[in-house]
């Protein structure tokens, strides 16, 4: 079964490590500006949540991308972006109805979460467990995917 | 069954691959109006920087691609489509028959009345023979004139700079990227490109283009004459749906079609740029971008397989990166008479939020890129707003925590 990002808001105590982590086996520094994954600070309501790309199934950057630079990863099923081939046009970024493609204009290019090849630098960096990498049955995928049905014509056409 | 796709761009391409997928027995023929590889016009501008070579516009990047799926690529243009006979005509005689048809012809750059405009030195910049054309001219300390700052016209003016030419962009509206930026963000732009050594005559027009010994003569309205050695044209584009004449396909601006993206004629259907399909509010319009393109292409192809799939319409959505400056806008951002502004000239940001009732419609920002998709998410899930309408309100710019806090519950 393909393992996917398990991210529970309820255990997150907002320590940010998950962010230093991702910045720096991603971009060599830590940065959390810089990070694929970000944690939210709702202070009035004292809650806390990670959030990062989900790898839905509609891959909405993915099918935007005119020159064909994102594809799925047969490993984990990430959906990966080549640096190589992207031309840094930024239209999966405002494809992605999640907002969790950005553009990084030091290098040119797009940034998402590849899931670090299988071995996610966040959940190992998360002292809480609210970052797991697990199976994708467990996960608040479901609840990603149903807003992703909401969000028009992509998902329909998988029915 | 026997498919034909008419346009090889993102709209054509992505039907054909969906075709195979739905139907392995399926005869599928994709006619590309040029003599290239399927290739992405949105990549042009960066083959003008020297970012990538031409094959790095390629739609698809493995070779054979076309041929490992079953997929005829032919070269040729529609001149002609007889539905009675199922049959389409291309300019050179050759005939196709068809169960299906897909028109997925996308569109051609207008040329305005301005005397001159066909003298040597005058071009578009559409295709990667334009771009050939371009790159040849616009070398370091030439004097270039663009002609429009819309969408296209931005995406080109930011080659030219990195390509060192003295350039002056004429703009007959009053700011640019008019169709996908207000006065306020028009001018903070416009700023900012000056300050970056791009002359900007905005409000005015270009009446003639002359030759001029080895150059050419700009004639203006209201800025006298420039010298050029080239001249960009880039002040829109028509849908192709000239051959269609006598088809009995409806048009408009484009190719209508239904919620299905089929045209009034039984079996024939449009997707991508040419098409004038449901729009996210309820309309039907042309919606030239390209996640409408891949949308399309991808029902489009579902449905002439067969199957019964309705779009729920497009969202218009564009983002543009002009010499760093990075705006973006969504749907109806002109709004009715509930905004939210958020602006910093010093900073060159702006946000700007369209409401209807409880939920978000249109959106526009400038000089941000960070989480910027969670605006189509907001406008196109519908997402209510609840507590969080208030503190948009207030600051408008807190658009990802307003989408995570109303969907991660």
């Amino acid at each position: 079964m393909e393992k996917a990002l398990v991210l529970d808001a309820g255990k997150c105590t907002g320590c940010e490590q998950c962010e230093v982590a991702c910045s720096m086996i991603n971009e060599g520094a830590s940065n959390p500006a810089k990070s694929r994954i970000k944690v939210f600070n709702f202070h009035d309501e004292g809650r806390f949540v990670p959030y990062t790309c989900t790898q839905c199934d509609d891959a909405w950057c993915m099918q935007a991308c005119p020159v064909d630079a994102i594809s799925v990863s047969s490993d984990t099923g990430a959906k990966m972006v080549s640096d190589a081939l992207c031309v840094g046009c930024k239209v999966c970024t405002i494809a992605c109805p999640f907002g969790t493609v950005n553009y990084n204009p030091a290098s040119g290019k797009v940034i998402k979460c590849d899931l670090c090849g299988g071995d996610p630098a966040c959940a190992k960096a998360c002292p809480t467990g609210a970052i797991t990498y697990t199976d994708a049955g467990a996960t608040g995928l479901a609840k990603m995917e149903a807003w992703a049905a909401k969000t028009d014509a992509g998902q329909q056409a998988n029915a | 069954m026997k498919h034909v796709i008419l346009g090889a761009g993102p709209a054509g391409v992505i039907a054909a691959e969906n075709l195979r997928k739905a139907d392995p027995s399926a005869n599928v023929v994709l006619v590309g109006g040029e003599d290239k590889p399927p290739y992405s016009r949105m990549a042009i501008p960066y083959v003008l920087t020297g970012k990538i070579e031409e094959q790095g516009t390629y739609l698809r990047k493995t070779d054979g691609h076309y041929d490992d799926l079953g997929i005829q690529y032919i070269q040729g243009r529609a001149a002609k489509v007889s539905p009675d006979s199922g049959k389409v005509t291309l300019e050179d005689g050759q005939a196709l028959d068809y169960d299906r048809l897909l028109i997925a012809t996308g569109a051609t750059p207008i040329t305005p009345p301005v005397p001159g405009l066909d003298l040597e030195g005058v071009h578009h910049c559409w295709t990667l023979d334009d771009a050939e054309y371009i790159a040849a001219r616009a070398q370091k300390g030439s004097n270039v004139v663009l002609m429009g700052a819309g969408f296209i016209g931005c995406i080109i003016l930011e080659s030219l700079v990195e390509r060192g030419v003295n350039l002056t962009v004429v703009e007959a509206e009053d700011r640019m990227i008019s169709k996908m930026m207000d006065t306020t963000g028009g001018e903070m732009l416009k700023t900012w490109v000056e300050k970056q050594g791009v002359k900007l005559l905005t409000s005015t027009k270009v009446t003639s283009v002359a030759k001029d010994s080895d150059a050419l003569k700009v004639s203006t309205d209201k800025a006298g004459d420039l010298p050029a050695d080239l001249v960009v044209v880039s002040v829109g584009v028509r849908s192709n749906i000239d051959f269609l004449e006598g088809s009995g396909v409806q048009t408009g601006t484009g190719v209508m079609v239904n919620d299905r993206l089929e045209t009034s004629v039984k079996g024939v259907y449009a997707a991508g740029d040419v098409a004038e399909g449901p729009d996210f509010g309820g309309g039907f319009q042309v919606h030239a971008v390209q996640p409408t393109s891949a949308e399309h292409g991808r029902i489009a192809a579902l449905n002439m397989n067969g199957a019964d799939v309705k779009y729920r319409g497009s969202l218009i959505m564009n983002v543009l990166d002009t010499l760093g400056l990075i705006s973006a806008s969504f749907g109806h951002w002109m709004g009715e008479d509930d905004m939210a502004v958020k602006m910093d000239h010093d900073h060159h940001s702006y946000t700007k939020l369209a409401f209807h009732g409880d939920h978000i419609v249109g959106a526009l920002s400038l000089g941000r890129t960070d989480q910027i998709g969670v605006l189509r998410g907001l406008i196109q899930s519908r997402v209510k707003l609840g507590p969080w309408k208030d503190k948009l309100k207030k600051d408008p710019s807190r658009i990802a925590e307003a989408y995570v806090a109303c969907t991660q519950k």
